[in-house]
């Protein structure tokens, strides 16, 4: 699957080569660091797949810089911007700010922010539809529950509002659609760094009969998968489902056994790929708000699932192509 | 009524790392010396055993205690940084504090980069899980309340209340101790080390904040972020000034926090509740402890010399 979409791209791209002229790209980290194995890394990875693609240098025409502390966001998008790179890219809401007064000093200067909104008509902003891939989670989650004969599955979001809502949204869909009676318990915990918060929510829920969580709380989420892995691992097996990036290593309580049944990733990589290619065809799309959805593969879950069968994730790929297809809507607060 | 024995056992496993924490508040301030590092110890405390943990845990099943212990001496190290520049420098003691709070947020996240590569720790395995002890979880009524899927650190709190209130209040070493706090100068002339003894105070402060922040991580989260702490420290501080200054009235504040946190989860299960807005009860925990502490302001006295600077000559 994946090596014949790299196939399919590099055979686009062998055309494409022929009559664009290579660009250069940067990427300005967040203080998480290059390697945090989420936004950071992801964007970088899509910038590098852009760049074997278009057979362009590692270190000169695509590159990136580490910030390490709020502070210098500013400055570090200044300093591709006199270097007049072709496509600035940010990831994550953190750089909002500074991307407004960038896009301000800069009006040539073509950005990217991703995972959030800034309304400048040189940026594009790329943001996620996260229900559509909360749905899957949430089919993955009620198969995985009537499989093994359960009927209550659990949500706990971090703060109430519609991003957030969101998610809520396309997981409940998601699970109605495969099991009709199933008992959904919904808490927020108003937080998303208490992770003592999560794993009450957590008790609370698996206490209530819930045998699958699904957390979109950030660190708070992480006491939610605490409480999955604590429980698993005294033989009362109950699941978590990761958000964001893959989470599987997260929940590992003994050898080759983890507590995340699966996750709703946000492919930063395919946004920032995508937005490369586009600048280097001429068509960036500045002022513009792109939707990263299930057909784009801007959501989904991952690769490997190694606790979801064969029969289930099958059943998700049959709704995966219903949505894209346009033959199912996915419910959404926004 | 399910609700409630549900509740109760969550809002001790939430109320056990402040506890700790100000307890440790306790032996600074008795001392003479304001700890307001608190919160920065507990995240230098809960970045080691989380570390201790995973490098551990494959080795033996008790890598969380070893954790916790790590966490503890962390503590100490860190808190000695705060008594050096306190005590022999005499710097302000808030100003100290607020220095060792910023540090600790930057450097565990710069040590966590070499250490796993990433602006965390790694994920451990288990950390601390709940326990249920046998035959006593069978008592009916408070079984279920004290000795079902309870947290360890909960009773390491317990028992460091009954050590903390015998040492402070029942020892010669207790008295010394409040002494240099409530008036180092006459204490001195009675022969007390001042300057000694403020040492213990921050270095016990600095033990009990990196067993609270190792307890904190290892209960509650799956690896070290720096957001894991978020804010207890201060919440230990506030439960330090409600307790006034005393262990069991520091258990107290510190329990009633965590009823408040955990009435804030239940509250859209219990019927009567229902309609008001989550918003509120979010806020619940907070709005307790300021009004609490309007309640009790007058009678709150802490030690009458904690944040001065020792001055030998002074009278």
């Amino acid at each position: 699957m994946k090596k014949s979409i790299a196939v399919l791209l590099l055979g686009l791209v062998a055309a494409a080569a022929l009559i664009a002229a290579p660009i250069k790209v940067g990427l300005v980290t967040d203080v998480g660091g290059i390697d945090d194995k989420s936004f950071n890394q992801g964007t970088w990875e899509g910038i590098k797949l852009f760049a074997k693609e278009n057979k362009l240098k590692e270190g000169v025409d695509v590159k990136y810089l580490q910030s390490t502390a709020d502070a210098d966001y500013i400055p570090n998008l200044s300093t591709f911007a006199d270097e007049k790179l072709d496509l600035i890219v940010a990831p994550g809401f953190l750089f909002e700010e500074a991307m407004k007064t960038v896009a301000d000093q800069y009006p040539k200067q073509k950005l990217l922010i991703i995972d959030s909104v800034v309304q400048k008509p040189n940026v594009a902003s790329a943001v996620f539809a996260a229900n559509e891939g909360s749905f899957l989670a949430g089919v993955a989650a009620g198969l995985k529950a009537k499989a093994d004969g359960k009927d209550t599955i659990g949500y706990v979001g971090g703060m109430k509002f519609p991003l957030i809502e969101n998610f809520q949204a396309g997981f409940e869909q998601g699970v109605k659609t495969v099991l009709p009676n199933a008992k959904i318990l919904v808490d927020y915990s108003g937080s998303f760094t208490d992770a003592g918060l999560g794993q009450a929510l957590a008790a609370k829920q698996y206490n209530a009969g819930a045998y699958i969580i699904y957390q979109v709380a950030g660190g708070c989420g992480n006491g939610v998968i605490k409480e999955a892995k604590e429980r698993s691992a005294k033989g009362d097996i109950r699941w978590a489902i990761g958000v964001d990036k893959d989470q599987y290593a997260d929940g590992i309580y003994a050898p080759g056994k983890s507590a995340i049944l699966t996750s709703m990733m946000k492919r930063v990589d395919v946004a920032s790929h995508d937005v490369a290619v586009m600048v280097r065809d001429g068509k960036f799309p500045g002022g513009q708000t792109l939707v990263f959805d299930l057909k784009s593969k801007g959501v989904g879950l991952p690769a490997t699932n190694p606790n979801l069968s064969a029969a289930i994730i099958k059943e998700v790929e049959k709704y995966t192509a219903l949505i894209t297809s346009g033959k199912l809507k996915v419910n959404s607060v926004q | 009524m399910n609700i409630f024995y549900s509740m109760v056992p969550i809002a001790f496993a939430y109320s056990a790392p402040l506890v700790i924490a100000a307890l440790g508040g306790l032996f600074s301030e008795r001392s003479g010396i304001v700890n307001i590092a608190l919160e920065g110890i507990m995240m230098v405390g809960g970045f080691t055993a989380a570390s201790v943990t995973v490098v551990l845990e494959p080795l033996t099943p008790a890598a969380g205690y070893w954790g916790l212990l790590a966490g503890l001496c962390a503590g100490v190290v860190f808190s000695a940084l705060h008594a050096f520049t306190s005590i022999n420098l005499k710097a302000n003691q808030v100003i100290s504090g607020t220095a060792l709070n910023i540090l600790a947020g930057g450097l565990t996240v710069y040590l966590a980069q070499i250490f796993f590569h990433q602006q965390r720790t790694a994920a451990f395995t288990r950390g601390l899980v709940k326990v249920t002890v046998p035959g006593l979880a069978s008592i009916p009524l408070v079984g279920p309340l004290f000795f079902v899927n309870a947290s360890p650190p909960f009773y390491i709190a317990i028992a460091l209340v009954l050590v903390a209130w015998f040492v402070v209040f029942k020892t010669p070493f207790g008295l010394r101790l409040r002494a240099c706090g409530e008036h180092p100068q006459a204490a001195a002339s009675m022969g007390i080390d001042v300057l000694a003894m403020r040492y213990i105070g921050v270095l016990v402060s600095g033990a009990f904040a990196g067993l609270a922040g190792s307890a904190l991580v290892l209960t509650q989260d799956i690896q070290y972020t720096a957001g894991s702490i978020h804010g207890s420290g201060f919440i230990a501080m506030a439960c330090l000034i409600f307790g006034k200054w005393n262990p069991f009235g520091v258990l107290g504040a510190g329990i009633f926090f965590g009823l408040a946190q955990a009435l804030s989860l239940y509250a859209k299960d219990i019927p009567f509740l229902v309609g008001i807005p989550s918003e509120f009860f979010y806020l619940l925990p907070y709005a307790l402890t300021i009004i609490a502490l309007l309640v009790f302001a007058g009678k709150s006295v802490g030690p009458k010399a904690a944040g001065e600077i020792y001055d030998a000559g002074k009278r």
